[in-house]
C-alpha cells in the first residue's frame, strides 16, 4: 500500500496543472463556445477531486486503521448489518452534486447549441462542411465560394457550419473553437462557433471513418474582418468555377491537398434534406431546412440561402440573407429559453 | 469460386502469425496422439457437462484471448508509441483494434467472468449443477466456437476494421468490401446465441434451485450480480441478435437496412448496437462487484455492509443501464433535450455505483484486513475505478462531451472502468477461487509481484491517455504528426504497456509454478470463508455436496463455524441423480463453426448443408432419451471418506 501514496499524490498534481497547461488544446479556448466546454470541464474536474478527496481519505483511514497487524490477533469483528443514516448520506449528497452537474450541463448544452450570447446581433455566416473519404469540403452559399481541406473565417463573427457527409460518418471538431458534431450522408447538423483571436487553429474529424482516418485534418484560420474579405475577393477574381464533372472528380478521390473554387457544389449537389430526397443528384429544388425534423430538435429556421431566381448563387448575397437573425419567431422563444 | 478472397494482404507480420499458428495446431494434434490423450480430452472435456468443467474451459478460452487482445493492444501501443512510426500500416491498425476490442469484452471478459459464475453458482447456492446442464455445454460451444470464427478471420480472409462498434454505413459492403465484417456479424451472432442461453439457464438456476432456506435475500452478493446480470442478458442479447442479423442481410444478401441508400439508416444501427452495448457494459462489471464483495467481506472477516443497499443498488444500476444508451450520441445533433435527458440518467448511475463504493469501504472499516493477492486487487480496484467512475460523471456532461467525444479521454475513462471493473476482479476472482477448483493455493510471492506490475503500469498506461484526448488526440488513429505533441505522453503509455505484459507473464508463470510446487490444501477453506462453496471439498467432487446444505443466515458457513448454526441437520446419504455426458453439443458447436465460415465467404451450398446439418443435431438432441444417471450411496461415502483424508478422486 506504502507504494501507492506517491503514485497518486502525482497524478492528482498533474490534473491540478492542468489548467495552466497551454497544449491541452481543450482547455486553451479560442472563442465563446469552446470557453464554455472549457470552463465546464474544469468546474467538473474540480467537483470531481472533491469526491475524490473523499473516498480516499476514506479509504487510506480504514486501510491504515484496520489491517492485521500483532496487536489485533485473535480480534473476530463484530457483524455489522448497516446503518440507515450513514447509507443515506451517501445516496443524498451524490444526488445533490448530480443535480448540481446537471443543472451546468442543461444550461451549457443549450448556449453551446445556439449562438453565443455575444453575437446574437449578428446573421451567422454559414459554411457547409460536407467530408467525402477522407477529405472535407467547404461551401459558403453567402460569399459563393468553396474550399477543400481548409476553412477560413472572420474574427468576432458568428460562424454557423452545417455539416453532412458524402459517405461514412465523421465529425467536424475543432478544439480550439467548438466541440465536435457528426456529419452524417442522411441529415444536416448545425455546430456555432465564432472565434474571438485571429490564429491558425487544427481541425479534424473525430470520428472514424476508415483507412485514412488519421490523416484528416484541416486548418481553420481566423482571419482579421479585412483579411477575410481581401481573401474572399481573391477567391473570386482568381480560383476556378467549381463544375460538376470537376466535383465528382473530387469525391472519387481519397486524398487531397487544397483546393480553392469560386462557385460552390450546393448548387447541383444539395445537401441533405428530407429523407429519400437527398443525393439525388439533380434535384434543382434546394432543400434547405434543418434536416430532418425527426432527427433534431434544433429546428430553429435560418435565414434560407436559397437563390431567388433559382439560377446559381451569384457573387452578391441574397438579401433575405441580410434580415437580422430574430426574425421568426421560433428563433425568438429559443434563445430567451436559457 | 474465388480463392483470392481468402487471401489477407501480404505482411509478414501475419505470415508470422500465420506460421506459428499452423505450428501450435500441430504440436497440439501431434502431442495428443503421442500421449494418447484423444479419449481422455474426448470423454472429460470436450463431451462433459459439468459445470465445474465448463467453467474451466471458459476461463482458459477466456486467458488465451486475454493473450491474443493483449498482443493486439501491444502492437497498438507500439504503432502509436512515436510519431510516424512504420510498424503496422493504416489497414492492418485498424483490424488490430477492433479485434482488441471485440476479443477484451465479449470474447476474454464475459467468458471469464461466466466462466467463473459456472463453476462458483451453484457451489455457493448449494446445488449439484445448473438447471440446464447440457444447455450449459451448448452455450460453452457455441461462445467457443464463435470466437474461434473471430480468430481464424485474422490468418483467412483479414478481421473486421470498421471499429468493435462498427457504424454503418462504414461497415456497409460499401465502405468494407472484404470478408472482415461478415466475419463480425457471424462470428458475433454465434457466441451471442451461447450467451443469451446461459442467462435463461442461469436465472433458473439461481431462482429454482438454492439451498433450504436461502431466500433471495440470503444469497450471497456475487450470486446475486450473477442473477441481476443475467436479467440484463436476456433482455439486452437479443437486440444484438436482431442487429447482427440485418447486418448479415445487409452485408450478404444486399438488404438496405443501414445503408446511405434506398431509406437505409445508418442511426438505425448505432441505436440498436448501443442498447445492448451499454447495458453489456454492466453485463461485465456487475459480476465484479459481487465478486469484490465477497473478498472484501472475507479478507476483512466481516459481514458485507448495507446488504440491502448493495442489491438495490445492482438493480437500479441495471435498469438504468437501458436507459442511457443516447449519451453515444451526444454529438449527433440530436438536441438540447434529449441530451440534457440522457445526461441525467448517465450521471444518475454514478449514485448506486457511489452506495457499492461507501459500503465497501464500510465492511473493511473495524474489520481486520489481511493483504492477500486477491484482496489486492480488491483493495487497487477501489481508488482506481473511482478515478474511472469520476471521469464518467465527467464525460456524462452532454456539453463537455463535445471535447472528448472519440477521443483518447474517453479510451482513458473506460479502461479505467473496465480494467478495474472486470480485469481486476476476474483476476482477483480467480486468485481467491483458485484453491477451491484445483485444491491448492497460487503462490503469494509471486502473486504479488504480478500484482505490483499491473497496478502500476496500468496507471502508467492510460493515465496519459487522458491528457491526450485534451490535447485533441483522437482514438484509433494510427499515426500522427511531430508537431501535435502527442508523441512523449504516447511513449509514455507504451512503457506502461511493457510493463503491463511483464504482470500478465509472472501472472501465468505463478499459474505454472504453483501447480508445480505449491502443497495440497486439505482445509477445504484456505480463507475462512463465509460462503457456501468453502463447505465443499476441493478439490470439487462430481456432485458437489454429499447431502444438501441447510441455509438460515447470509453467510452461511462463517455462521455455522462461528455461531453454531449447523449447515447439515441430516448427514445421511441418498442416491445422486447426475445428467450423463453428451458430445452433441460440441458436434453442434462445430457445425455452427461451419456454417459461419461458409456464409461469411458466401459459399451457400455448404451453408445450406450446414444449416441442415444444425437442424438434425438438434432433432437428435430433442429426441435424445438419456435420462442420466444416479451415483449409488456406497459411491458416494467411499468418495467422501476418499476426500475427508485428503486425497483426490
Amino acid at each position: 500500500m506504502k507504494k501507492k501514496g506517491p503514485l497518486y499524490a502525482l497524478f492528482l498534481s498533474l490534473i491540478l496543472l492542468l489548467p495552466g497547461c497551454s497544449s491541452i488544446a481543450v482547455l486553451n479556448p479560442k472563442g465563446p463556445s469552446a470557453r464554455t466546454l472549457s470552463d465546464t470541464i474544469v468546474l467538473s474536474i474540480l467537483v470531481m477531486l472533491g469526491v475524490l478527496a473523499v473516498v480516499y481519505i476514506l479509504y487510506i483511514f480504514v486501510l491504515v486503521k484496520y489491517r492485521a497487524k500483532k496487536s489485533n490477533e485473535g480480534y473476530i469483528p463484530k457483524h455489522e448489518e448497516g446503518n440507515v443514516v450513514l447509507e443515506a448520506i451517501w445516496i443524498i449528497i451524490p444526488i445533490i452534486i448530480v443535480a448540481f452537474l446537471s443543472v451546468v450541463t442543461v444550461k451549457t448544452t443549450n448556449e453551446v447549441e445556439n449562438v453565443a450570447a455575444d453575437y446574437q446581433d449578428q446573421t451567422p455566416l454559414v459554411i457547409y462542411a460536407s467530408s467525402s473519404n477522407w477529405k472535407w469540403h467547404f461551401s459558403y452559399p453567402e460569399e459563393g465560394i468553396e474550399t477543400v481541406n481548409y476553412v477560413n473565417m472572420p474574427v468576432h463573427r458568428a460562424v454557423e457550419f452545417r455539416m453532412y457527409s458524402f459517405g461514412t460518418i465523421t465529425s467536424l471538431w475543432i478544439p480550439q473553437l467548438a466541440g465536435q458534431k457528426y456529419a452524417m450522408s442522411d441529415m444536416l447538423t448545425t455546430l456555432h462557433l465564432s472565434a474571438d483571436t485571429e490564429g491558425s487553429y487544427i481541425g479534424k474529424n473525430a470520428n472514424f471513418s476508415g483507412k485514412g482516418f488519421a490523416h484528416m485534418e484541416f486548418e481553420a484560420l481566423v482571419l482579421s474582418n479585412k483579411g477575410y474579405e481581401d481573401w474572399v475577393k481573391e477567391v473570386k477574381e482568381t480560383a476556378p468555377k467549381l463544375t460538376e464533372e470537376e466535383f465528382k472528380g473530387l469525391l472519387a478521390t481519397d486524398y487531397l491537398g487544397r483546393k480553392t473554387y469560386s462557385s460552390t457544389h450546393l448548387e447541383f449537389s444539395p445537401p441533405p434534406g428530407n429523407h429519400g430526397d437527398h443525393m439525388s443528384g439533380g434535384g434543382k429544388e434546394m432543400d434547405m431546412d434543418n434536416g430532418n425534423p425527426e432527427h433534431q430538435d434544433n429546428k430553429e429556421i435560418h435565414p434560407s440561402p436559397e437563390p431567388s431566381s433559382g439560377t446559381e448563387f451569384d457573387s452578391k448575397p441574397d438579401p433575405e440573407v441580410d434580415q437580422p437573425l430574430p426574425s421568426s419567431p421560433v428563433d425568438e422563444s429559443t434563445h430567451e429559453g436559457h | 469460386m474465388d480463392l483470392d478472397k481468402f487471401k489477407v494482404h501480404g505482411e509478414p507480420l501475419i505470415y508470422g502469425a500465420m506460421i506459428s499458428i499452423a505450428l501450435a495446431t500441430i504440436g497440439i494434434l501431434v502431442g495428443l496422439t503421442y500421449f494418447k490423450k484423444w479419449g481422455y480430452l474426448w470423454r472429460e472435456w470436450l463431451t462433459t457437462v459439468d459445470h465445474k468443467k465448463i467453467g474451466i474451459m471458459y476461463i482458459l478460452a477466456a486467458l488465451l484471448m486475454l493473450f491474443r487482445g493483449g498482443v493486439d493492444a501491444m502492437m497498438m501501443r507500439l504503432q502509436t508509441a512515436a510519431p510516424e512510426m512504420k510498424f503496422l500500416d493504416a489497414q492492418h491498425y485498424n483490424e488490430v483494434f477492433t479485434t482488441h476490442g471485440l476479443i477484451m469484452i465479449l470474447f476474454m471478459a464475459m467468458p471469464f467472468i461466466i466462466g467463473l459464475m459456472n463453476v462458483i453458482i451453484p457451489l455457493q447456492i448449494g446445488a449439484r449443477d445448473v438447471a440446464f446442464p447440457r444447455l450449459n455445454a451448448v452455450s460453452f460451444w457455441l461462445f467457443f466456437m464463435g470466437a474461434m470464427l473471430l480468430n481464424i478471420s485474422f490468418v483467412i480472409g483479414g478481421s473486421p476494421d470498421a471499429g468493435w462498434s462498427a457504424y454503418f454505413p462504414l461497415a456497409s459492403l460499401e465502405f468494407s468490401p472484404t470478408v472482415g465484417n461478415n466475419y463480425y456479424s457471424l462470428a458475433l451472432q454465434i457466441s451471442g446465441i451461447g450467451t443469451l442461453i446461459t442467462g435463461v439457464n442461469f436465472i433458473v438456476t439461481i431462482l429454482k434451485m438454492r439451498a433450504p432456506g436461502m431466500t433471495l435475500m440470503k444469497m450471497p452478493m456475487f450470486t446475486w450480480s450473477v442473477l441481476i446480470t443475467n436479467v440484463i442478458i436476456v433482455f439486452a442479447f437479443p437486440v444484438l441478435t436482431v442487429a447482427l442479423a440485418m447486418m448479415m442481410f445487409d452485408r450478404l444478401f444486399g438488404s438496405q437496412f443501414f445503408t446511405m441508400a434506398n431509406g437505409g439508416m445508418d442511426m438505425l444501427w448505432a441505436n440498436l448496437f448501443w442498447v445492448w452495448g451499454h447495458p453489456e457494459v454492466y453485463i461485465v462489471i456487475l459480476p465484479a462487484f459481487g465478486i469484490y464483495s465477497e473478498i472484501i467481506a472475507t479478507f476483512s472477516k466481516k459481514n458485507l455492509y448495507g446488504y440491502t443497499s448493495m442489491v438495490f443498488s445492482m438493480l437500479i444500476i441495471s435498469l438504468l443501464s437501458f436507459l442511457v444508451w443516447a449519451h453515444h450520441f451526444y454529438t449527433m445533433g440530436q438536441g438540447a433535450m434529449v441530451n440534457s435527458f440522457f445526461s441525467i440518467t448517465t450521471m444518475a448511475i454514478a449514485v448506486p455505483t457511489g452506495v457499492k463504493i461507501f459500503n465497501w469501504l464500510f465492511t473493511l472499516r473495524k474489520g481486520r484486513i489481511t493483504f492477500t493477492t486477491p484482496m489486492l486487487y480488491t483493495l487497487a480496484f477501489i481508488p482506481i475505478f473511482t478515478i474511472g467512475g469520476v471521469t464518467g460523471v465527467m464525460l456524462a456532461m452532454a456539453s463537455a462531451d463535445y471535447q472528448y467525444h472519440n477521443t483518447m479521454f474517453l479510451v482513458a475513462h473506460f479502461h479505467y472502468v473496465l480494467i478495474p471493473g472486470a480485469v481486476f476482479a476476474v483476476i482477483a476472482g480467480f486468485h481467491y477461487w483458485f484453491p477451491k477448483v484445483f485444491g491448492f493455493r497460487l503462490n503469494e510471492r509471486l502473486g504479488k509481484h504480478a500484482f505490483w506490475w499491473i497496478i502500476i503500469s496500468f496507471n502508467v498506461t492510460f493515465f496519459p491517455l487522458f491528457f491526450l484526448g485534451l490535447m485533441g488526440m483522437t482514438r484509433r488513429m494510427y499515426t500522427y504528426s511531430e508537431e501535435s505533441g502527442f508523441g512523449p505522453l504516447n511513449m509514455l503509455s507504451f512503457v506502461g504497456a511493457v510493463g503491463l505484459a511483464i504482470g500478465f507473464v509472472i501472472l501465468v508463470y505463478n499459474i505454472y509454478w504453483s501447480t508445480r510446487y505449491m502443497p495440497r490444501d486439505t482445509t477445504n477453506d484456505p480463507w475462512d470463508g463465509r460462503t457456501l462453496e468453502w463447505a465443499t471439498h476441493s478439490p470439487i467432487p462430481l456432485y458437489n455436496f454429499a447431502v444438501v446444505p441447510k441455509v438460515e443466515t447470509r453467510d452461511a458457513l462463517w455462521s455455522a463455524k462461528h455461531e453454531n448454526i449447523p449447515l447439515y441437520t441430516d448427514t445421511k446419504y441418498t442416491k445422486i441423480h447426475m445428467p450423463s455426458n453428451t458430445g452433441k453439443p460440441f458436434i453442434l458447436g462445430v457445425v455452427f463453426f461451419f456454417l459461419g465460415f461458409f456464409l461469411v465467404f458466401s459459399m451457400w451450398i455448404p451453408a445450406i448443408v450446414s444449416g441442415i446439418g444444425i437442424l438434425v443435431v438438434l432433432a437428435f438432441m430433442s429426441f435424445d432419451k438419456d435420462q442420466g444417471y444416479y451415483i449409488p450411496v456406497e459411491e458416494i461415502a467411499a468418495t467422501e471418506k476418499k476426500l475427508m483424508r485428503g486425497e483426490t478422486v
